[in-house]
């Protein structure tokens, strides 16, 4: 059964539809991210699935009950927020407290509790402090510390990790997903963070303008993104999308995509109905930069092209190296090896792998090859 | 070769001197502020023929404490017992009601966006503009000279201040601590009590502080609105400035009563004060 279901849900601000009709089941157990740009919908669904905000149409379940009109502190929950919430009069042991003393928890059980969840997260030594006392990464732990300790149904996380700095950012994420390993509770989590969603979740509920645009698992949203947004959102650096005009193979056999005219791309994709109506039409050509190498000596492989381009600009980053190049009058971004460097203005070849890329039509953003 | 010899600071730019100016500066504004208060305060251990000396008796040969005698036995002194209990009373209940109120203003929007803008205005009316028909109507009731006459009509004009400083207060609480205070267990009176007022500490104490003050001081209502049981004492003061004498002995006696209270309450509450008028200084 479902831990969560959510059927039909909407949700305004005044004239503003910021969730419009959603649909999603998670299942017990599962680690789900609700990721997508700012302005999508994802905040204010964990909000209305917390109690925090009240939908105007649809219904959120939780464990099999109906809960739209029961208090947040009913529903079984906890939640992490963005700026921690902890709250500065209180030490970090009352404030991992805080939720078993408002439900008259007895004594010695706090205590327990509380040093066990400081134990798991390494904050045994900073329970007498105050939080103006902690660092960034500390703050986040008592705040994480504040949901477990609550052995809470469904666990909530909004943004935890969007105000610490990148290194601390990485290791905390770290945290969350061995947390997760270890206590196996349903956790749902918002963040605009393509890495973050990629690296944690189970499922990926991709969010545009209030609506999912597609849900999976991370390697499926990856390898097939059903539309041009998902296709771009995810991925860094971002997929190259080149425009063209898809035609039929001159040797009858596939397809082939004109790049600014006289560029040709083979391309032996199986024909599908929106292929085929797609023919002779503008379409959008998206390879991310890891499908694309430096050509070696041999002849391609199958599935590959092999094109010439000029180096634009080259962005080594220790591990990889990104090289812009440019093919007819578009840009492309390539993903080579670190030592792969090459200079701006040179000629050199590509092969691209096909069989990895997408075809998007532009009128309606949508994927038409698979 | 010698070097150039290095020019001599001005004298009025030296450290020392400059800092010494600073204080003596500090230490003549200090005087003149202080001075009416020592003045009273002195007055009030004075004996008459001290108070009326010429040259003036800077300070009394022997501390008296007869004039504070003659108050108490008079039962003058109730009069500050009653201010106390007004004062204290309607703070208490203004703070209570305006708290939940502003809350209610920032949290659930009560009343639009104009409401606090509409309630802060009933302070812009004179109080002796509004002093003769609240008198009429007190009469019809038979509240004139009664506790709870003066205490409704302080906590009355009270509540517009106390919900406007606290609706800045509760707005810079982030949201989020209530929010998870809610998720974590909370309801919303436990949300305001575990929440909001340990947050707004400084906010609350400064505003009552602000509160009891205003009340304390108030002449124009208990003057019109007392007779004989709850006479405060702002108005008993002035029964002793006559047609043909004024009682300088008791003036003071009773204005030193009268400062006391809120002495004590400023000096013990001033770490919050503090604290609490540059929270409001800082949201405008």
């Amino acid at each position: 059964m479902a831990d969560l279901k959510i059927t039909g849900l909407h949700k305004y601000y005044g004239p503003v539809h910021a969730v419009k009709g959603i649909d999603l089941e998670i299942a017990a157990g599962e680690f789900t991210v609700l990721v997508g740009p700012s302005g999508c919908g994802k905040s204010t669904l964990l909000r209305t699935i917390a109690g925090l905000e009240e939908a105007e149409a649809g219904t959120v379940e939780i464990s099999g009950n109906v809960v739209n009109h029961v208090r947040p502190r009913d529903r079984d929950i906890a939640m992490v927020f963005q700026n921690y919430a902890l709250y500065p009069f209180m030490n970090v042991f009352e404030n991992i407290a805080f939720g078993l003393r408002a439900r008259k928890t007895p004594k010695a059980e706090i205590e327990e509790r509380v040093r066990r969840a400081a134990d798991m997260l390494a904050i045994s030594s900073l329970l007498d402090r105050l939080p103006r006392q902690l660092s960034g990464g500390q703050r986040q732990r008592v705040a994480i510390g504040r949901a477990i300790v609550r052995n809470a149904r469904l666990f909530l996380f909004d943004e935890p990790l969007s105000n610490l700095d990148a290194q601390l950012r990485d290791e905390m994420r770290g945290e969350i997903k061995r947390l997760h390993q270890e206590i196996d509770t349903t956790m749902i989590y918002v963040t605009h963070d393509q890495i973050e969603a990629m690296t944690l979740a189970d499922r990926i509920v991709l969010l545009k303008d209030g609506e999912i645009e597609q849900q999976g698992s991370p390697q499926e949203l990856f390898e097939t993104p059903r539309t041009r947004f998902v296709a771009g959102f995810l991925g860094s650096p971002q997929m190259n999308f080149v425009p063209g005009t898809l035609g039929m193979s001159r040797r009858g056999r596939g397809f082939e995509v004109t790049i600014d005219g006289d560029i040709r791309v083979a391309w032996s994709a199986a024909a599908n109905g929106r292929l085929s109506a797609a023919v002779g039409k503008p379409v959008e050509l998206a390879i991310r930069p890891e499908h694309i190498h430096r050509a070696s000596k041999q002849r391609p492989q199958a599935g590959h092209v092999r094109l010439p381009v000029t180096v634009e600009l080259v962005q080594p980053t220790g591990s990889r190296t990104f090289t812009t190049c440019r093919l007819g009058a578009t840009a492309m971004m390539a993903e080579f090896a670190a030592h792969d460097l090459h200079k701006p203005g040179e000629t050199i070849k590509l092969d691209i792998d096909m069989t990895r890329a997408v075809l998007i039509d532009p009128a309606t953003g949508l994927v038409i090859n698979r | 070769m010698s070097a150039p010899p290095v020019p001599s600071m001005p004298f009025t730019r030296r450290p020392a001197v400059r800092l010494g100016l600073r204080y003596a500066i500090s230490l003549a504004l200090t005087v003149v502020f202080l001075f009416p208060v020592y003045w009273l305060f002195i007055m009030s251990f004075k004996t008459p023929g001290e108070i009326f000396h010429f040259p003036p008796v800077w300070y009394p040969k022997s501390i008296q404490f007869g004039n504070y005698a003659v108050l108490f036995k008079d039962g003058d002194a109730v009069t500050v017992f009653n201010s106390l209990v007004l004062a204290s009373a309607s703070t208490i209940i203004a703070m209570l009601l305006g708290t939940m109120a502003a809350y209610s203003l920032v949290r659930f929007k009560t009343g639009g966006e104009h409401l606090a803008v509409w309630i802060i205005s009933q302070r812009m009316i004179p109080p002796v503009a509004i002093v003769f028909p609240i008198f009429l109507l007190y009469v019809f009731f038979g509240w004139v000279d009664t506790y709870h006459g003066l205490i409704l009509l302080y906590t009355a004009f009270s509540l517009p201040y106390v919900i406007w400083m606290m609706r800045g207060y509760i707005e810079d609480i982030p949201i989020e601590l209530e929010e998870s205070a809610l998720v974590d267990g909370c309801g919303r009176w436990q949300v305001l009590w575990k929440v909001v007022f340990p947050m707004a500490r400084s906010g609350l104490f400064a505003t009552a502080v602000f509160t009891f003050i205003f009340a304390w001081n108030d002449f124009v209502f208990a003057l019109v609105l007392t007779r004989t049981e709850v006479v405060t004492y702002t108005v008993q003061v002035t029964h002793y400035f006559g047609g043909q004498s004024n009682f300088w002995s008791k003036i003071s006696a009773m204005s030193v009563l009268g400062t006391l209270p809120v002495f004590f309450t400023v000096a013990t509450l001033q770490r919050y004060l503090v604290r609490g008028i540059s929270m409001g200084a800082i949201k405008g």
